[in-house]
């Protein structure tokens, strides 16, 4: 039993398990958005105090910041109890791509090259977790969500603009990935 | 006690996230390369179920736990936000392989280097906070 859940979890029970998480909070008079969280946490960081934007009732959003502890917790559990012994059945195309760029395939969910804390020795590594992080802030806040509020909730809405926000997500993804990365990493 | 609900569904976000891979930087960068249906499975499927759900809450015009009608909001109809937020937002997803969730599950994973991106995207948020009235939406 215990191997059958270590074992990565299919494609389709993840895409399922989404929405089931999507309904539950929906049921719970809530809305799925991780990123809110973000604006939360600049909130009580005390951030009200000099941008108006950051000046609004956080304690509304409690529900999402314990939302965000669980997660951690979830990421947790899984490294800790329910972790693949195997290595991540990545693509071989996109394993010799990466290799090109001179990102090694560690079988691992994330790359030593940026993740590791050696890496850490390095100050572009510092550079780039953070400008990256910088990108995914203003970003989702600019465009009012991210890819739970926009790809999930937003499209499950057949709302228009989350579609346009999406191809914004790939549009960006895409830069990055084919023009920008290779001269960065 | 109302309140550990949400750490729970938090709970199976975080293990559903990872044992799919989809908080895997590896995963993103077969996304955005075309070379796995992996990701497309997992949004497409939420996304088909998705509709589908919502329709249903609303055409039953289905309760919440508070005896409220479940709405949905409607999100702002200006295009120019969206776009450029949304380019911005992707630029960093494929640069550090992760989106808002995924950043705190990798760091519960043992990840602690994701600090480092949460850090920046609390700043790239205060960022927009300060900057918000002279950008075009």
């Amino acid at each position: 039993m215990i191997d059958f859940i270590r074992q990565p979890w299919p494609w389709y029970f993840s895409g399922i398990m989404i929405v089931v998480i999507m309904l539950l909070l929906n049921f719970w008079g809530k809305s799925f958005g991780f990123s809110s969280n973000l604006r939360t946490m600049c909130s009580i960081a005390g951030a009200g105090k000099k941008v108006k934007f950051f000046d609004f009732d956080w304690k509304a959003q409690r529900w999402n910041l314990l939302f965000l502890v669980g997660a951690i917790i979830g990421g947790w559990i899984s490294s800790e109890f329910l972790s693949n012994p195997k290595a991540l059945d990545l693509s071989a195309a996109t394993v010799k791509d990466l290799q090109e760029m001179g990102v090694h395939f560690n079988g691992q969910l994330n790359p030593d090259e940026l993740f590791a804390l050696d890496a850490l020795a390095s100050p572009k590594t510092w550079f780039l977790l953070l400008f990256g992080g910088v990108l995914v802030g203003f970003g989702s806040r600019y465009a009012g969500g991210c890819t739970s509020g926009h790809a999930i909730s937003g499209l499950s809405n057949l709302q228009l603009p989350s579609l346009v926000a999406v191809i914004g997500f790939f549009i960006g993804g895409l830069i990055m990935t084919w023009l920008v990365l290779p001269f960065l990493i | 006690m109302k309140s550990i609900k949400y750490i729970l569904a938090g709970i199976l976000f975080g293990i559903i996230m990872s044992k799919s891979e989809a908080v895997s930087w590896f995963r993103i960068q077969e996304m955005f390369r075309f070379q796995s249906f992996h990701m497309y499975g997992i949004i497409g499927t939420a996304v088909v179920l998705g509709v589908i759900a919502v329709f249903l809450i609303k055409k039953f015009q289905l309760k919440d736990s508070e005896n409220q009608l479940i709405q949905f909001p409607e999100k702002e109809s200006s295009y120019k936000k969206y776009i450029i937020g949304g380019t911005i937002f992707g630029l960093g997803w494929a640069l550090t392989g992760a989106c808002p969730g995924p950043m705190f599950v990798n760091l519960g994973y043992g990840y602690l280097t994701m600090l480092i991106v949460i850090f920046g995207s609390l700043l790239g948020t205060y960022l927009y906070g300060l900057l918000k009235d002279k950008l075009p939406h």
